[in-house]
């Protein structure tokens, strides 16, 4: 029996004085800048911190780029010392980390937003919104949108629709899902083997596609029922690979690493998108000039649709008391059951309908494809949709769009800096972790509200939460 | 008289460590029973075994003459039992309002006398009712909690160490509102408490629970007058 003091882990999330005013300042799990508590002189503070942070640098950077083999004249390897590179490196990281200390040092304190804050940020997303979404219906048709900017659009949409599929089992239940990838090529799979094999056209195999990635969210759902947190996380993991190394390996049914070729495209209402034209084929039907165009600009919209769905369906779900229990459950599991919430169903069906948007999406990534193989399906794709929820803000639709969109429109846009893309990358997520630390869109409009809806800011949240 | 709720002889632990070592007690239809003891002593335990987590190793819960020992926590809730868990555990990033709404939404009921009858009994939520639940303050979380688990409309109210961290001015409001709802409503209540003094004063009977036993059961003014009782766990002489 544990008599828990006040301010447990489940206490609440936000910190809060007394009188239950959020305490400026605290909302955050960082510290910031020193103490108050602390009248260290603010330069000698920043100077040791950037020491330390040197000094965790030698240690990195000795063995990773001070030391270098290469293959000798003779025979063997021989050890070559870059002791130069190890320095400037160095020198760099002392210098950067002794400005940033400086430079929290002087800028104002960091006051907790307002509440008019949250309201000037929730009229722009009333606009963006809509805007975004005029923008997405229009493109196509835009001058100057070219066959690479429409193939960019369908891939930034394809993680969209991942994201906000993959934003049911992280974002409103709460439950870290780094396998989602799985579903995404059960999807695929599905409708690989089902059109190759039997013939089946798009339209069927798409539905077949989503109920067989529920089954399998159902049958992953079963043994992580108890887990939470790091252990799910884990778990989810394993389970991910587990499907991929089974695509490898079950060579008779799914070519292994040689994929699956030849996946039918799929058809306008059953007009076919040959780019001979011909009878039966879209643009003989509507009087067009054959053009390839066509069939992109239909997947552009096919994905879009898909995509539009799978927001609807969410934004259903959360009015209801699925997505209420949901949420309820990514807050506080325990409360959950005092209040009869049944937990397990709860949380299988949050796997089931996430998984089954993920099999939509993976079904339409063959067809699009036309090839499907394993190696479409490494953790990096899971941990990118991961990355597109988190900074996104947990359990924000707008923001997992945005992010989607920044994501794997800047992955693109960087493209140029070739092996530095990455380093732009990492860059650009520590620097939105750093600044908005709960994601790019991290209030939450109550799924209920008496009149005027009031956004609940996700800066009084503290981080890590769900 | 028909007893609502009779625990016999329970025992529970946590791996090889018994926390609740044969403990018989019951609470009859209309009554407010607390529970006092030392921290340790096994009050959240014993209210947790009625819950179902976890479960008694050995012995019975009944429930209205129901077997209950072994029923899923969702399926104890929806037999009738209501619980206001220890800590609050109020969702924090949901509005009053919809805290309120998941205690009613998994038993069909219509949450709309619900929610009156919360607003009533405190008024303070009604003020708060689009607010966030974890900005509230200790008091209002707990008031929030208590009428959270009213909403399905139970027979048998738990309640978990209710003046945890709460000024002794919001400690009686909470108080009052309980007597308030089991005089007006015949709620029957079973009250874990630390708060011995209040807690017995409130309650028709009470039991101590010492290291896992029941050592004394009586009315709850009989307990007050016992010396052992003020010396133990009222801290007066």
């Amino acid at each position: 029996m544990s008599d828990s003091v006040l301010g447990g882990p489940h206490e609440g999330g936000a910190a809060r004085s007394d009188d239950g005013v959020p305490a400026p300042g605290q909302t955050g799990g960082i510290p910031r800048g020193p103490a108050p508590a602390a009248p260290r002189p603010p330069i000698a503070h920043a100077l040791r911190d950037a020491v330390m942070a040197a000094l965790v640098s030698v240690v990195l950077f000795v063995p990773l780029v001070g030391l270098r083999t290469d293959v000798s004249p003779g025979s063997g390897l021989i050890i070559r010392t870059r002791w130069a590179d190890v320095a400037i490196l160095v020198g760099l990281v002392f210098a950067g980390r002794l400005l940033l200390n400086l430079w929290q040092d002087h800028r104002p304190a960091r006051t907790a937003p307002t509440a008019r804050r949250t309201e000037v940020l929730r009229r722009i997303g009333t606009f963006v919104a809509p805007l975004l979404l005029g923008f997405a219906v229009v493109l196509p048709f835009l001058p100057g949108t070219s066959r690479y900017v429409l193939d960019l659009g369908i891939l930034v949409l394809t993680y969209v629709m991942l994201g906000w599929g993959l934003n049911i089992v992280v974002g409103l239940a709460g439950l870290l899902d780094l396998g989602y990838v799985a579903f995404y090529a059960v999807g695929a799979y599905a409708y690989a083997l089902l059109s190759t094999n039997y013939g089946l056209s798009f339209w069927i195999c798409l539905p077949l596609a989503g109920i067989m990635a529920a089954f399998w969210g159902v049958l992953l759902g079963f043994p992580v029922l108890r887990l939470r947190g790091d252990y799910l996380a884990i778990v989810t993991l394993a389970f991910g690979e587990i499907i991929r190394v089974v695509l490898i390996n079950w060579v008779s049914l799914t070519g292994g690493p040689n994929g699956i070729s030849g996946i039918p495209r799929p058809s306008f209402f059953g007009l076919s998108f040959s780019a001979g034209g011909g009878p039966g084929s879209f643009s003989d039907f509507f009087g067009l000039e054959p053009s390839p165009t066509h069939r992109v600009v239909f997947l552009y919209y096919l994905i879009l649709a898909l995509a539009l769905l799978t927001n609807w369906v969410t934004l259903r779900l959360r009015r209801q008391p699925l997505g209420r229990a949901w949420e309820a459950l990514r807050e506080d599991e325990i409360a959950c059951r005092a209040l009869g919430i049944n937990v397990t169903n709860t949380k299988l069906t949050a796997f089931a309908i996430g998984a089954m948007f993920g099999g939509f999406a993976g079904a339409f990534f063959a067809t699009r494809q036309a090839f499907v193989s394993p190696e479409s399906f490494t953790f990096i794709e899971s941990a990118i949709i991961l990355a597109i929820v988190v900074l996104g803000g947990l359990g924000s639709q707008l923001g997992v769009a945005l992010a989607a969109l920044v994501m794997i429109g800047g992955f693109e846009a960087f493209r140029d800096l070739e092996e530095y893309r990455m380093l732009v990358f990492g860059g650009a997520m520590v620097a939105i972790m750093v600044w908005r630390p709960r994601g790019l869109v991290s209030t939450r409009t109550p799924s209920i509200a008496l009149g005027k809806r009031r956004a609940i800011s996700g800066d009084l949240v503290g981080e890590g939460h769900g | 008289m028909t007893q609502m709720l009779r625990l016999e002889n329970v025992t529970t632990a946590y791996g090889a460590v018994e926390a609740l070592k044969g403990v018989s007690v019951h609470v009859d239809p209309g009554e407010i029973v607390t529970l006092i003891g030392a921290n340790g002593a096994g009050k959240s335990t014993l209210l947790m075994t009625i819950f179902g987590s976890p479960r008694a190793r050995t012995g019975r819960v009944v429930f209205e003459g129901r077997d209950i020992t072994g029923m899923p926590m969702h399926e104890i809730a929806r037999a009738g039992i209501a619980q206001s868990p220890e800590g609050r555990r109020i969702f924090p990033r949901m509005s009053v309002r919809e805290n309120l709404l998941m205690g009613a939404q998994s038993f069909g009921v219509d949450p709309a006398p619900g929610l009156e009858q919360a607003f009533t009994l405190f008024p303070r939520l009604k003020e708060r009712e689009a607010q966030r639940g974890g900005t509230l303050s200790g008091g209002e979380q707990q008031m929030l909690a208590i009428a959270r688990a009213l909403m399905s409309k139970p027979r048998l109210l738990l309640l978990d160490e209710p003046s945890l961290g709460l000024a002794p001015l919001v400690v009686r409001q909470i108080f009052t509102a309980i007597r308030t709802l089991n005089r007006e409503t015949g709620l029957t209540v079973l009250l874990v408490e630390q708060n011995a003094n209040q807690a017995l004063r409130l309650a028709h009977r009470g039991y101590v629970l010492v290291n896992g036993r029941i050592t004394m059961g009586d009315t709850g003014a009989a307990l007050l007058a016992r010396p052992e009782v003020r010396d133990a766990y009222l801290g007066t002489h």
